[in-house]
């Protein structure tokens, strides 16, 4: 005959671990909530963080890009096509630049191989589209990003320069 | 004018229809809250926010559900059976709501003041099984169909308990008609409520009426990690919906049963305050507070635990509470404390 381990038995039957569930349950039915609602409130994001791609200008309006094809060359999805040609004053500028984003797996190799911090990886990655064609970037549309995130972009080139 | 609506047929129809109303469109507006609120406690526990965006908080969240399933568009199987698949949601539905029939809010307060109130209360709760059965059968999908089977012997196993533990309220009262369990349980306010001379059944009626009702932790039929949903997967839109607030009606039912068969229902705690449906309405929404708990803390049941509890504990323990209520009724122990029609209830 097996012997009744009574101890467990009266715990069973008084619903000690319903009791101590639901004391735990209480504690945290008060505790500060974890929640971040999204769309009015945003987790912080490291100066690092690798997003939606810019392609930026000197403060003169020069563009930095010298079509010197090192991202297009690293790039390990093959998601940058560039084209060049010399401008009319003898300076080497892209006719194209394209990425594809759809390709692009945000692994920044374009930003550290870019020599004149031209392409970079900025801090914006809400850009989702109604459409596949919409992700495929060209020149202008990578300029007008860099335009419009030029100062994020700046200041986190400058809070992670100690560190290049 | 009075005359008209209790002796013509088209007035005595007309009123009761009109009765019907009043007890079911604030049932289903309360429905809504009470969503939204389990919802909202469920968060808490889980340090989330819940819904808090459509209205004030997030009030209106229920009702902006509401609509987007009515306006979703209803998908059926190629290999349903057509007919069965739409009349389970609602048998579903309608078994649910009719219930409240004989459910009393107040002294009187009731739609149909049977003698056997429980008895229907019972037989209703029952045939809500052949919804979900029916369900899971007309979907013609695997995942359903076992789910259906799991809720239809679950639901059997645990109206076993819960019929054994009415009877012992019944013995007590020497009634079956709601009105006559709580003017049972009148006297020295919360002292003289059922709970305390039926201890333990108030747990075990809890605890069933969640496996009943397909709460966790006893929510085997739509065990989303083994069987999706159950045997809703394959609804969608307004069947969907008639799913869900039948299974949420069944809930609140089971709140209402348990404040009036051992919370005493509309009567006060303490005697220097009034009766009133004010305290039919707290009690109903703290037990309802505690089915959102117990969602939100306990792991689901394996079906064989399911089983065991079912049959092994509760059947022998309800059995022997009904043994046990009816000697102390009978030979009136501590001046009838478990025989309340002695003292005039």
């Amino acid at each position: 005959m097996t012997q009744i381990d009574y101890g467990r038995a009266a715990k069973y039957f008084l619903l000690a671990d319903f009791i101590k569930g639901f004391r735990l349950g209480f504690k945290y039915f008060f505790a500060p909530k974890a929640t971040l609602n999204y769309p009015h409130e945003k987790g912080p994001l490291s100066p690092r963080f690798r997003g939606e791609h810019a392609l930026r200008r000197y403060p003169n309006g020069e563009e930095r890009c010298i079509a010197c094809k090192l991202c297009e060359a690293i790039c390990p999805a093959q998601a940058i096509t560039i084209d060049a040609e010399p401008r009319e004053d003898g300076s080497r500028r892209t006719t194209r630049y394209d990425i594809d984003m759809t390709k692009c797996i945000y692994c920044g190799f374009c930003q550290e191989a870019c020599p004149v911090d031209a392409i970079v990886e900025g801090p914006n990655f809400e850009f989702s589209t109604e459409t596949r064609e919409e992700l495929f970037y060209d020149k202008s549309k990578l300029l007008a990003n860099g335009e419009r995130w030029e100062a994020q972009i700046a200041r986190n080139l400058e809070l992670d320069a100690p560190y290049r | 004018m009075v005359d008209f609506f209790t002796t013509t047929n088209l007035g005595i129809l007309l009123l009761t229809l009109g009765q019907c109303l009043l007890v079911l469109v604030p049932l289903l507006v309360a429905l809504a809250f009470l969503m939204y609120a389990d919802r909202k406690v469920w968060a808490a526990v889980q340090m989330r926010k819940g819904p808090n965006i459509v209205g004030a908080f997030g009030l209106l969240q229920s009702f902006a559900d509401f609509i987007k399933y009515i306006v979703k568009e209803v998908v059926v199987p190629a290999g349903a059976d057509k007919f069965v698949f739409f009349l389970a949601p609602m048998i579903s539905f309608v078994t649910a709501v009719v219930a409240w029939a004989v459910i009393p809010f107040n002294e009187g307060w009731v739609l149909a003041d049977v003698n056997v109130a429980i008895l229907y209360v019972f037989a209703i709760s029952s045939l809500e099984v052949y919804g979900v059965v029916m369900g899971g059968w007309a979907s013609n999908s695997k995942y359903p169909f076992l789910g259906s089977l799991r809720s239809a012997a679950q639901m059997i196993s645990y109206e076993v308990s819960i019929g054994l533990i009415i009877i012992g309220v019944i013995i007590s009262t020497g009634s079956m008609n709601f009105g006559d369990i709580v003017a049972a349980q009148d006297g020295m306010g919360i002292l003289s409520w059922y709970f305390l001379p039926h201890f333990p059944m108030l747990f075990l009626f809890f605890i069933s009426a969640l496996a009943e009702t397909n709460r966790p932790p006893f929510d085997l039929p739509e065990a989303e990690s083994e069987l999706v949903a159950g045997y809703q997967v394959e609804y969608s839109s307004t069947p969907f919906l008639l799913f869900m607030i039948g299974e949420l009606t069944a809930v609140v039912l089971m709140c209402a049963l348990v404040s009036l068969l051992f919370l005493g229902g509309w009567l006060s705690p303490v005697e220097f305050l009034p009766d009133g449906i004010l305290w039919m309405i707290i009690k109903m929404v703290f037990c309802f507070f505690i089915f959102a708990m117990v969602k939100a803390i306990t792991p689901r049941y394996r079906y064989d635990q399911l089983m065991r509890l079912g049959w092994k504990v509760f059947l022998p323990m309800s059995l022997g509470w009904v043994v046990l209520v009816s000697f102390l009724a009978k030979f009136e122990v501590l001046g009838g404390f478990w025989a309340r029609w002695t003292i005039g209830g």
